[in-house]
């Protein structure tokens, strides 16, 4: 049962705007938006569909279609709605007789420069030119060339003299994934605006001007393969056309529904929408209302979905006596029972220890939560556990230690309001693209970052983004770096001593700074270890602490080390040495492995500890459980993955229910 | 014996070099002061000595005509230069220094009242120039008309760490050269202008966005900036008033529609010379996103003579809400083209004909296009109208950067109606789809009703419509101008071939 609704999947036609409530009126109703918010969007928020092709609302307004123009009343000419910010009081009409007549006339021109082969076309049905041509109420073109001869025109490959049209490009199929066919292109920017402003690749651009502008990947002589496209997706999405379209929607047809779900591949967890034809996935959709990506992709999620009718994906239960044996299909009634009588009758013969669970971290919060009940309240035992605990576990003692909870401070639309930016130990733009893609239009916008990596990794320096700082450390010396930025800090009296004061322990953070303070920690102390130079450490940690919202993210080149658990720390304690924690913008963000590493870890799956991280040995915290499960709950730890491995090597421990885990 | 010779592009086009190396052979003693040009082109090279400290001038001038200008007995003899008719019926107050002084002597400058209006500009705040300015009544010379205080204003009244003042020189109109002329004749001038400019508003940094096609006029303003800047003009210590603004001179690469101010700053970013939309206005969000004066050349380089002689005397030329001077452009097919700065309120008769003597070929004159190539076409029967922004506009005209080109009665009407979508198709940034599909297909209905087919007019008119009121900026919503006065005024020129193709 879903006990939410479902917001809308409508196109607002410019994005949302944070101000002050501005009240005016639009064809009689009164609509109040927030300052800046372009007539466009206040009308659609009023439920007025004013027609459009170049707007969306992932992209900043361009004004080039021309087909959103309105007439506000004390204002000369037509203005375009998506350009023109609202104001108190204005009266807009958006259906006036002129208007119409512009809308027609612009349409009419569209058309006189497309192809009309709708019935055949990929995006039949799903065009954003067929609506509006239905919109205006475009019913004629009347352009033609003189004497009967052909138009000057984009579509058609050779003229009516059988000559070659100059003006015509075939199409360019080098993306595995996504054809570009330049007659079907309309010119409204919007894969190039998406290209930049949602992706930040800058893989696109305009060629040519006047008739011959057309859509282009790269270089001179380069196609959408030669380019620096990364194949995000985010061009085809943003086409209103069958321009740019999905090679799956060219050969299958069009989706008629789509199911809401989550990427599987990494830790940003995008929230998609799996358009199906029939049984058949034909297209991987990002859902332009998930947290995490708020509508973009990339490669992976968008197209790397050959998992969904791959052939070698289980598709119905199988058994097997012993490995030597082929699987063999059964029903679901016969493969419950067998694994159930099974796992019973090995604690009957090897005792209630010698079974337990793996879960993973890319199932959902319900799933986990019921395997690790699985083990406590049905086997008897704490012999739960999941690959959380193995790659972020450093994030979970960590955080867990300085903050007292060991989670993430920040959800990924917080870096819209980060100012400056450290990642440690992370790549981005490769390991997570999307939260790259995100940071990176903050990084536009003018946040500044300082990168704590041995590699020059692309957020280092790549199209309109470079890193103020880069600090190229040895690997294995994040404490030391970490604990010199703070040594700078704390001896430069950078620190937010009123957040200090008001939120953490002051006499703790005397005995720390003193600590700290220890001239074996600075900069140009440690630089023989670190191998960074002192004085950009300094002058990054000085950044860091004076640039106003302070994020810090960070993966596993922090957490897979020997003293990740230490690192962790030093980075909660940077943030709280400069008030950046609380509040949107600031805070410590692991960059996890997969995308419910948070969910596996708090609905309990460690053997420690129970749901909420409440420790195993805490008889009040078992008679909690015990009393809602109707069960005695094991009071001793159970086995972590490499001690389950062990016993099992050892001939202790003799059966395994594994959810959603490759543990080999 | 002091002898001044233009070095001005349309002197040099006119063979003024062959003519100046010749003086200086046969009078190798003689002082020869290079200088812009006086504006009357039909009389160009004209070459002015001075007697008894009065410039005589002679003209148009040939290099077998230089003895009889050395000695006097020259029948191109033209007398005292400020006694020409031409001269004596101006207002020079733009143009008073150029043709005049030595447009890179900054000396020569400073003599003929230069730097005057910065000096008193220096004594002023920010807001204080911005009101003189106001009070002037001065107008972009551009061709928008907008009033140039209120432009400043709120540029002075943003608030940035950094403002920005740019010049468009991308002078691209057909039958203009005003900007040209005062870039290579009087470049201080334009500095000077900057310079208040910059003051007024808060501006410490500006360009000038000069189109490639004036390799002349680049050379001279690079030059000059170079001398304002060795001689404290310009730089971090203006006149040693502890006030800073530099500048420097950037050159296009061709585009027409640069010449559109939002295209213009895209182009000095670096990026496509697309245009932007509007809002937000580059007074607010310009150049690089800071808050910027964009302002035509002539905008700017009147702004030292308001300061010079003060608002109120400034103001008191001109007619109606058209106060000041205009520069006229006087081209095409006449008798007597050139440069010619006078009150705004001249009608276009006096222009056309009595100044300009009608036309070169002496067949009576059919049409002026005032405004450049997106102007309209005016007919003779509208010749009363007085050359006024808001004047002309009832005329349904458009004065723009003041270029007038005339045209005698063999001009065929259609096809420069033709020559006006086929130049939008071309010079189309490709942004919006009015101008960029618009302009192509009204090549080819233009195309259709020349072949005879008459009933393309009404889809002519409605695609004119389409292009007026949807384009983003005046290359496509204007275009429709010329197009429509051509249709309107002279209809014949479209239905004698259907007619003759019946």
């Amino acid at each position: 049962m879903k006990d939410f609704i479902i917001p809308t999947e409508r196109d607002m036609g410019t994005p949302a705007k944070v101000g002050a409530p501005v009240t005016l009126e639009i064809d009689g109703v009164a609509v109040t938006v927030p300052e800046g918010t372009s007539v466009l969007r206040a009308a659609a928020e009023a439920g007025i569909p004013i027609p459009k092709l170049c707007a969306s609302d992932n992209l900043e307004a361009f004004g080039s279609c021309r087909l959103c123009v309105v007439e506000i009343e004390g204002r000369r000419g037509t203005p375009a709605s998506c350009t023109t910010p609202v104001t108190p009081g204005m009266v807009v009409h958006t259906g006036s007789a002129k208007v119409r007549k512009i809308r027609r006339g612009v349409m009419e021109l569209y058309i006189s420069d497309h192809p009309l082969d709708c019935l055949t076309c990929s995006a039949n049905g799903d065009c954003e030119l067929q609506d509006m041509a239905g919109a205006v109420g475009l019913r004629d073109v009347r352009y033609e060339a003189p004497n009967n001869g052909g138009m000057v025109n984009h579509f058609a490959p050779r003229t009516t003299s059988g000559e070659a049209n100059p003006e015509w490009l075939p199409k360019d199929d080098s993306n595995p994934y996504f054809s570009y066919d330049p007659s079907k292109c309309i010119v409204c920017n919007r894969c190039v605006r998406a290209c930049e402003e949602v992706q930040g690749t800058f893989a696109l651009t305009i060629a040519g001007r006047g008739f011959d502008s057309r859509v282009k990947a790269g270089g001179a002589g380069d196609d959408f393969l030669a380019s620096d496209c990364v194949s995000c997706g985010a061009c085809v999405q943003a086409c209103p056309t069958a321009a740019l379209q999905e090679k799956s929607i060219i050969e299958i047809g069009t989706p008629d529904r789509a199911v809401i779900t989550t990427c599987a591949y990494c830790g940003v967890g995008c929230s998609f929408r799996a358009e199906m034809n029939g049984d058949t996935l034909v297209r991987m959709v990002p859902y332009k209302h998930g947290k995490a990506n708020r509508g973009h992709s990339c490669v992976k999620g968008r197209f790397a979905y050959g998992y969904a009718h791959h052939k070698d994906r289980i598709l119905k239960p199988m058994t097997r006596e012993r490995i030597s044996d082929p699987w063999r299909e059964v029903s679901w009634d016969e493969a419950l029972s067998f694994a159930a009588t099974r796992m019973r009758s090995l604690q009957a013969q090897y005792g209630r220890k010698s079974i337990g669970v793996i879960t993973s971290s890319r199932c959902t919060n319900e799933e986990t939560y019921l395997v690790q009940k699985l083990a406590r309240a049905v086997f008897g035992n704490n012999n739960t556990d999941t690959c959380a605990r193995v790659c972020h576990s450093p994030t979970g003692y960590g955080l867990g230690q300085t903050f007292g909870t060991s989670a993430g401070t920040q959800d990924f639309d917080s870096v819209e309001q980060t100012d400056v930016v450290i990642v440690i130990g992370a790549n981005p733009t490769d390991g997570h693209p999307v939260f790259a893609s995100r940071l990176k239009k903050r990084l536009r916008a003018g946040a500044k970052l300082i990168v704590v990596d041995p590699r020059r990794i692309d957020l280092v320096k790549s199209p309109h983004i470079a890193a103020a700082h880069h600090l190229p450390l040895r690997p294995g010396t994040n404490v030391a770096v970490v604990s010199a930025l703070a040594h700078v800090i704390v001896t430069e009296g950078l620190m937010d001593e009123a957040f200090i004061r008001a939120r953490c322990d002051w006499d703790e953070f005397q005995h720390y700074a003193e600590f700290i303070s220890n001239p074996r920690h600075s900069p140009e102390a440690t630089a023989l270890l670190t191998g960074v130079d002192p004085v950009e450490l300094r002058a990054a940690a000085r950044l860091f602490a004076t640039s106003g919202n302070g994020a810090i993210y960070y993966g596993l080149g922090v957490t897979e080390h020997s003293q990740g658990s230490t690192t962790v720390m030093g980075i909660a304690n940077l943030a709280m040495l400069t008030g950046n924690i609380g509040r949107p913008g600031v805070g410590v963000n692991p960059l996890r492995g997969q995308n419910n590493v948070q969910g596996a870890c708090d609905m309990g799956s460690f053997p420690h500890e129970l749901p909420g991280y409440r420790h195993i040995k805490g008889p009040e915290v078992r008679a909690i459980f015990e009393e809602a499960w109707g069960v005695q709950i094991d009071a001793e730890p159970g086995l972590r993955i490499p001690n389950m491995l062990d016993a099992a090597v050892d001939g202790t421990f003799k059966g395994l229910y594994c959810q959603g885990e490759d543990i080999l | 014996m002091k002898i001044y010779i233009p070095m001005d592009s349309a002197a040099k086009a006119l063979g003024v070099e062959e003519v100046a190396t010749a003086i200086r052979t046969a009078a190798p003693e003689a002082e020869i002061i290079r200088t812009g040009t006086r504006g009357m082109i039909w009389l160009e090279p004209l070459v002015e000595v001075e007697i008894d400290g009065e410039r005589h001038g002679y003209g148009p001038a040939t290099v077998g005509d230089v003895a009889g200008i050395l000695d006097g007995s020259s029948v191109k003899a033209l007398g005292p230069v400020a006694d020409l008719d031409w001269m004596r019926r101006q207002t020079r107050l733009t143009f008073a220094r150029v043709g005049v002084i030595d447009p890179l002597s900054l000396a020569d400058y400073e003599a003929h009242g230069g730097l005057a209006g910065l000096r008193r500009a220096l004594g002023m705040d920010g807001a204080g120039i911005v009101a003189e300015v106001t009070r002037s009544g001065l107008r972009g010379r551009g061709g928008a008309g907008f009033p140039t205080g209120i432009k400043w204003k709120t540029v002075q009244e943003a608030q940035a760490p950094q403002k920005y003042i740019v010049c468009n020189a991308d002078e691209g109109d057909s039958g203009t050269f005003a900007d040209r002329m005062i870039m290579e004749g009087d470049p201080f001038t334009l500095i000077e202008g900057m310079a208040i400019a910059g003051l007024g508003v808060g501006a410490t940094r500006g360009y000038v966005y000069l189109r490639s096609e004036y390799p002349d006029a680049i050379a001279v303003m690079r030059r000059a900036v170079e001398i304002a800047r060795g001689a404290g003009v310009l730089g971090a210590d203006v006149l040693g008033s502890g006030r800073a603004f530099d500048m420097e001179i950037r050159v296009g690469a061709g585009a027409y529609v640069c010449g559109e101010e939002t295209s213009l700053l895209n182009s000095l970013e670096g990026k496509r010379g697309v245009v932007r939309a509007k809002p937000p206005l580059p007074a607010l969000e310009g150049f690089l996103g800071r808050p910027t004066v964009v302002n035509n050349v002539i905008s700017l380089a009147t702004v030292p003579v308001i300061f010079e002689k003060g608002a109120a005397y400034y103001a008191d030329f001109g007619l109606g809400r058209s106060r000041g001077t205009v520069t006229l452009q006087i081209a095409g097919n006449v008798a007597r083209g050139g440069l010619f700065e006078t009150a705004f309120g001249i009608t276009l008769g006096e222009v056309v004909n009595d100044l300009g003597g009608g036309t070169l070929t002496g067949r009576p004159v059919k049409a002026v296009q005032v405004g450049g190539p997106l102007g309209a076409y005016i007919p003779v029967g509208n010749f009363d109208a007085a050359l006024g922004y808001e004047e002309l506009d009832a005329k349904g005209g458009l004065l723009g950067h003041a270029g007038l080109v005339v045209f005698d009665d063999g001009a065929d009407m259609l096809g420069m109606a033709r020559f006006a979508m086929e130049f939008c198709a071309v010079e189309s940034c490709g942004k919006c789809t009015p101008c960029r599909i618009g302009a192509v297909r009204g090549v080819e209905t233009i195309d259709r009703i020349a072949a005879g087919d008459g009933a393309a007019i009404p889809l002519l008119t409605d695609l004119c419509e389409t292009m007026k009121d949807g384009s983003l900026c005046a290359l496509g919503g204007l275009t429709p101008l010329p197009v429509m006065s051509a249709l309107t005024h002279f209809p014949d020129d479209f239905a004698t071939r259907r007619e003759a193709a019946e």
